[in-house]
């Protein structure tokens, strides 16, 4: 019988010769990635020790990632002091994956994993940090987990007791048509399985659209997987993943890529025809509440947030800037565009695309996760609708209760932008 | 016997459990006070210490869905509530049951605040209206979690009889 992906690659993970969805295994794992949740981590990892008469040392310090992204930087003491703590537990175990708040090698989480090339095809990777899925882009079972199995992943090395997900075969096939893109792709497919309707399982995508679309694409698709309640999203790894790799990402030892067999047995097959997709929007408080743009245009909004690691990489600001060009954000609404990494930031001026942002009146702040989570900055006034290419739009998200966030692409939001209201960037064009 | 003292709705996320803005405390002593932080009057509840260990919150589908952090499971564990809810998103089922949270999936509930609830083997009864509900089984992996009494204590155990690095 086939194996779908991610039964091979954690049969290769746990020393099996096979596994069929259902089994338990004990996967070893290849990159373990936290962020300031680390100080939490570390915490549970030295309980785990007291009592036991044993130092408390990382099973291997090369497979840990760190990246402070989601408060940078610190908004208050408490972080900051979460934050040296990590340094100082990152100095003593000599963990050389450490991203620190930098201009250079400084970014979002996600985006620094593929970006340094510390993903590879037929990984396991796990991160404290429900998006963890984005790592399936490169043909990794990439799952997000909470700080007290992440400690027990530092203490053995693997992942206890997983479940092997069944997994739902998604096929995508059509010509995006102007406009449109990998996030509107996975704007529709969340609102079509809902926000559980991937629960336990996995998303393994195929289809010409995906074959020709860029990493950076699939980064978006598998990053909102888990807005469906999916375990992880995976594109297995083919010509374009080890383009990515070798030419972007800069990695030059072997590389092996772990396909699905061709009978592989799915719970089910879910086709999506791209060729006649609208822009998508996902609207308050669910992100399975998807509608096209035709029905939601012309919502009053204040505030325009470009960026995360679903929508913060140099195609996306470029998407945006093209959509600006020569126009101004609307007053009475403010703009805030915040680049996945340093790298991407450096990307972006030399191209010229952050001083046309600045020209139209957007402010362009530092690599990280910025006001997407709602604790650090670009929180929303009483009764405020942001329009936002983030992936979450849950009540509060961003900060405020009283407030409302429409998800959507880069080109909807900076369209938004300039016309102070939910727009279609395909008009007056 | 337990009593439910609060119904939510679908998609209850961890956002709305543990609101993002204090994530920079983790301590589990310290996550229970800002349980449900933006329902001010349930928060204030709980902090008053109204309802017993035990109490039960009832969740409709999905619930905890969203985003990883471990303290959305931390603070309820903090008052020893049971979640009772439809469906319960993966990443918080499983942290809850890392935490020695009690969590219960039982996909038909019906019940109301006030009404009193009972485990009675692979079924759920509310004794206030007679009805039972099948309850789905947790994952089989996590079984020896959960009988060891959480994650730390099971992950010291496997450490402790493993061979010293
Ligand atoms: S950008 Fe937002 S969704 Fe992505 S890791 Fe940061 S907080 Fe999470």
């Amino acid at each position: 019988m086939g194996k779908t992906v991610v039964e091979k690659i954690l049969a290769r993970a746990a020393g099996l010769p096979a596994v069929s969805a259902g089994d338990v295994v004990e996967p070893r794992v290849d990159v373990a990635m936290s962020h300031e949740n680390a100080a939490l981590v570390i915490n549970q990892f030295l309980e785990i020790y007291e009592g036991t008469g044993r130092e408390a040392k990382p099973w291997d310090p090369s497979k840990i990632a760190i990246v402070f992204d989601h408060r940078i930087p610190a908004e208050s003491p408490k972080t900051a002091t979460n934050q040296k703590r990590i340094r100082a537990f990152v100095e003593k175990h000599g963990i050389g994956r450490f991203h620190d708040i930098r201009g250079d090698v400084g970014g979002i989480c996600h985006q620094i994993l593929p970006e340094y090339g510390y993903v590879r095809p037929g990984q396991v990777v796990v991160g404290t940090d429900s998006h963890t899925t984005s790592h399936g882009a490169v043909g990794a079972f990439a799952f997000g987990i909470g700080a007290t199995e992440m400690a027990s992943v530092w203490a053995l090395g693997a992942a206890v007791n997983v479940e092997v997900p069944r997994t739902i075969k998604v096929v995508v096939n059509g010509e995006f048509p102007p406009f449109v893109g990998p996030k509107d792709l996975i704007l529709h497919l969340v609102g079509k399985l809902t926000a559980q309707g991937g629960n336990f399982r996995v998303l393994e995508f195929h289809g010409e659209t995906i074959r020709r679309m860029s990493t950076s694409g699939r980064l978006a698709v598998c990053n909102m997987s888990v807005e469906a309640g999916a375990t992880s999203g995976i594109v297995p790894a083919d010509a374009e993943t080890l383009r990515y790799l070798r030419e972007e990402a800069g990695v030059t030892d072997p590389l092996e890529p772990v396909v699905p067999d061709p009978d592989a047995v799915y719970e089910r097959v879910v086709e999506v025809d791209v060729s006649r997709l609208e822009p998508q929007v996902a609207c308050p408080h669910t992100v399975d509440n998807v509608h096209p743009i035709s029905e939601v245009a012309g919502v009053r909004v204040h505030q325009v947030v470009v960026g995360s690691c679903t929508n913060g990489r140099l195609d996306d600001l470029e998407a945006a800037a093209e959509v600006l060009r020569g126009k101004k954000v609307a007053p009475g609404t403010r703009m805030l565009v915040f680049p996945a990494s340093g790298k991407i930031y450096q990307e972006a001026m030399a191209k010229g695309y952050v001083a046309e942002f600045m020209r139209a009146g957007a402010v362009v702040m530092n690599a990280g996760c910025g006001p997407c989570l709602g604790v650090h900055e670009g929180a929303l006034g009483d009764g405020e609708v942001a329009v936002s290419t983030t992936n979450r739009n849950f009540k509060g998200r961003m900060g405020n209760p009283e407030s409302e966030v429409y998800l959507c692409s880069p080109a909807v939001a900076a369209a938004s932008a300039v016309a102070g209201v939910l727009a279609d960037p395909r008009k007056g064009r | 016997m337990p009593k439910v003292i609060h119904v939510t709705g679908d998609d209850v996320s961890t956002d709305a459990i543990y609101p993002g803005r204090y994530m920079a405390t983790v301590l589990p002593t310290e996550t229970p006070q800002y349980a449900f932080a933006n329902d001010a009057d349930f928060n204030a509840r709980l902090k008053a210490k109204e309802f017993p260990a035990g109490s039960v919150l009832v969740g409709g589908n999905n619930f905890g869905c969203g985003s990883s952090r471990e303290q959305a499971a931390s603070c309820l564990k903090g008052y020893d509530l049971t979640i009772v809810a439809k469906g319960i998103a993966r990443i918080f089922l499983q942290n809850a049951i890392n935490l020695g949270l009690k969590v219960v999936t039982v996909p038909d509930v019906e019940a109301s605040v006030g009404d009193e609830l009972e485990l009675e083997g692979d079924r759920l009864v509310n004794r206030t209206t007679g009805k039972s509900f099948a309850v789905v089984p947790l994952p089989k992996a996590r079984q020896a979690i959960i009988d060891a009494g959480g994650l730390i204590a099971y992950t010291r155990k496997r450490m402790v009889e493993a061979p010293a690095r």
